[in-house]
């Protein structure tokens, strides 16, 4: 289920940020903003998308670098905001 | 306050060609035309007659007939020069102002710059040495540009003169557009124009048979940052500023016409309006820009400000298109291409001054400049307060405080305040430690160039060409006078003064001139220890101390508000133009190919979709845009593909 949320969320990096520059290397650990890929407004862009598409709600204290600047770290976010913890 | 261009060489019909050169430079000098040739060289010149009305025609020569000159510009201190000349036996037949330069350059050769107090541009023919002199004033307020042809020398105040020169076409300098996406403007004396330069501000430049040398008469200052400051006691600094200021403005209203003032609401033209309000007793006519949008307008003060100066008081309104409808009028007078749209409400400012029947105002401009008034600054000294401890998630949220007007910034995490600021691990050391954050910005536009402009620009890197030009003690200086410096030195110049100073007010015939960048004013600001003009996260602390009797206290409290425009939701709004759907095209984008078509039409569509978009879409969208417009205007589009072939 990772890698899926993975490829949705690259597809929306790229399509968004990079205007569909698929040359672009990005690596799935590169820092998003280290990279010149988002600015403040692109974090609210990106927040924006993982609420409609997948569903979570994202409270202050989850925008934070440790949760979405990179592929990487918004695929873990998503993946652990998304399945339900059973007991 | 005029247009010239000219020549150094001997060519066919000099004449004809001095005519169309001034006559694509009209709208510069409306009240006059004139033409000077030898065999060797020729002058041309469109006047604005502001001082000495009469008797004050251009190409002007001297007595002998040895020396003619061509002036655009103002000498502020010309009725003191004039005296002292006199007093040494010389005699004026004219009341201008340019004859006294004609004197001084007599007396003195090139060495008379250094006494001159004004804002100018101009070139003296010496048929004695058979030379050609060129001079820019200190601050780099009126333009010179210049290229070769054939081995003749041209010169002239904007680009569009030498392109009337045969065999001198518009191509865009890669180098030059990369710098403008990097930097905001190109590093004079490169231009946007390959092969076409301009000359440095504080230089002047001999044009003779041996060819072309170029020194700098005058260097914008600060003093080692351990070095005890001469001005230890604030009362008596504000004191003393305000007597300069004062003076600054009170030469500044000479002219033999009305002079007005703009009246943004903010507190440096508040300050030159109470200035000018108290020397002109028939009552001062002052002009302001309002928007229809709250994030932009700032009117309530500016009425405040008119009503409590009792100022005769005029405003146009930039409404949601208006951008649009004058952005490639904006694009002809810029000659450059741009990444915001600030000075199109300037150029429909200088237009209502026109149909108000003034040729001249007074500004504020410089004074973010000399008295550390940008938010850069504020903002530099608060990632040095987070990098002393990085770990702290108390200290970034003061970058929240530094831009309320942001919204992107408003939710955005400490952390991520932290992060976009590079406040943790950014090198104290680094000479552009202050504008980092802005050029990483700005730089991250460029991922809208074409293929072919990055295998031509391969690893070029603007900021290291940027480091490369600061002066040798720079390292010496205190952080924010090191920041001063680059925006003074650069900025100032090349974005802020060309694009919306000399250009803007030109465009319509108007002559803005500037108290704050008295080059006295500039020289004593330079040397006040930092603290007096950046006093805690307050921005021109000094400034304040010395004016806060001119204005009420809403104004001389105000936190500065920067001069910001709509961006690209003025172009994609309701009644969408056509030429920026054209422009915009992939057909046009591809035909320029200098970006990637498929990707400006993806950001077309978002910027259109999501009108909120942040700085870096934004700044991406009008420089695209503007640079598209200018290939059209200047070079069209024929000129990259020939060049592919």
């Amino acid at each position: 289920m990772t890698q899926a949320i993975k490829e949705k969320v690259k597809t929306f990096i790229i399509e968004n940020f990079l205007f569909g520059d698929t040359s672009y290397d990005l690596d799935d650990t590169a820092s998003l903003i280290e990279n010149d890929i988002i600015d403040s407004t692109g974090v609210l862009e990106l927040v924006a998308f993982i609420e409609d598409q997948f569903g979570i709600v994202m409270g202050d204290a989850d925008i934070v670098p440790a949760n979405l600047d990179s592929l990487a770290r918004i695929s873990a976010f998503i993946a652990a905001k998304a399945v339900p913890v059973t007991a | 306050m005029c247009g010239f261009g000219g020549y150094f060489g001997s060519i066919r019909d000099g004449r004809a060609l001095l005519e169309s050169m001034t006559a694509a430079i009209a709208h510069r000098g409306p009240d006059g035309q004139g033409i000077f040739t030898v065999p060797e060289a020729g002058l041309g010149h469109v006047r604005l007659s502001i001082v000495g009305l009469g008797d004050g025609q251009q190409p002007m020569p001297d007595a002998s007939g040895e020396l003619t000159i061509a002036f655009n510009g103002e000498i502020f201190n010309y009725v003191e020069l004039r005296d002292e000349l006199r007093a040494k036996g010389r005699r004026f037949r004219t009341a201008s102002d340019t004859e006294v330069i004609l004197h001084l350059y007599d007396e003195m050769g090139e060495d008379c710059v250094s006494l001159l107090n004004g804002d100018f541009a101009f070139a003296i023919w010496d048929a004695r040495r058979c030379r050609m002199m060129l001079a820019r004033d200190r601050m780099g307020v009126r333009p010179l540009f210049y290229t070769a042809q054939g081995g003749t020398f041209y010169f002239a105040s904007e680009v569009k003169a030498l392109l009337q020169v045969p065999g001198v076409s518009a191509e865009i300098d890669p180098i030059a557009l990369d710098q403008i996406f990097t930097l905001w403007a190109p590093i004079a004396p490169r231009t946007p124009f390959r092969n076409i330069l301009e000359l440095e501000p504080a230089n002047v430049m001999i044009v003779d048979q041996r060819g072309v040398t170029t020194r700098p008469y005058w260097q914008l200052q600060y003093p080692d940052r351990d070095q005890p400051s001469g001005y230890t006691h604030e009362g008596s600094a504000a004191e003393e500023l305000r007597a300069l200021l004062a003076d600054a403005t009170r030469i500044r209203m000479r002219a033999d016409v009305p002079v007005g003032a703009y009246l943004s609401g903010g507190l440096d033209s508040s300050i030159v309006s109470a200035l000018a309000a108290g020397m002109t007793p028939q009552g001062l006519r002052t002009f302001s820009v309002t928007f229809d949008s709250a994030e932009h307008d700032e009117s309530a003060f500016q009425l405040e400000m008119a009503a409590a100066l009792g100022t005769q008081h005029s405003a146009i309104a930039c409404r949601a298109g208006d951008i649009a409808k004058v952005f490639p009028d904006v694009i002809r007078f810029t000659e450059r291409p741009i990444i915001r749209t600030a000075p199109a409400p300037l150029y429909q400012l200088s237009g209502l001054v026109r149909e108000a029947g003034l040729k001249v105002v007074l500004t504020g401009e410089g004074a973010d400049e000399v008295f550390a008034g940008y938010d850069i600054f504020k903002e530099a000294r608060v990632r040095r307060f987070c990098g002393r401890q990085p770990g702290s998630s108390i200290r970034p949220h003061l970058f929240r405080k530094l831009y309320p007007y942001l919204p992107g910034l408003k939710q955005q995490s400490p952390e991520y305040l932290a992060a976009f600021f590079g406040a943790g691990d950014a090198p104290l050391d680094d000479p552009l430690f202050s504008h980092r954050p802005r050029l990483k910005g700005t730089a991250a536009t460029k991922l809208f160039f074409s293929g072919d402009l990055r295998a031509e620009l391969k690893d070029y890197d603007a900021a290291a060409e940027l480091i490369g030009r600061l002066p040798q003690d720079f390292r010496r200086w205190h952080p924010l006078h090191q920041a001063q410096y680059l925006e003074s030195r650069f900025l100032l110049p090349g974005y802020i003064l060309s694009s919306q100073g000399d250009r803007m007010a030109m465009a319509h015939g108007i002559e803005g001139r500037f108290p704050f960048l008295d080059h006295r004013l500039v020289e004593f600001a330079a040397k006040l220890p930092p603290e007096m003009k950046l006093k805690g996260l307050t921005e021109k602390h000094i400034l304040r101390e010395a004016t806060k009797d001119l204005l009420p206290p809403a104004i001389g409290r105000r936190v500065k508000q920067p001069y910001r425009a709509p961006d690209s939701h003025s172009f994609t709004g309701p009644g969408e133009l056509d030429y920026v759907r054209g422009a915009l095209s992939e057909d046009a984008v591809a035909e320029g190919g200098l970006f990637n078509a498929k990707a400006v039409t993806k950001l077309y569509e978002k910027c259109r979709s999501r009108p909120a978009s942040g700085f870096r879409d934004n700044a991406a969208f009008v420089g695209i845009l503007s640079t598209q417009l200018w290939l059209q205007t200047f070079a069209g589009t024929r000129i990259r593909k020939a060049e592919a072939a």
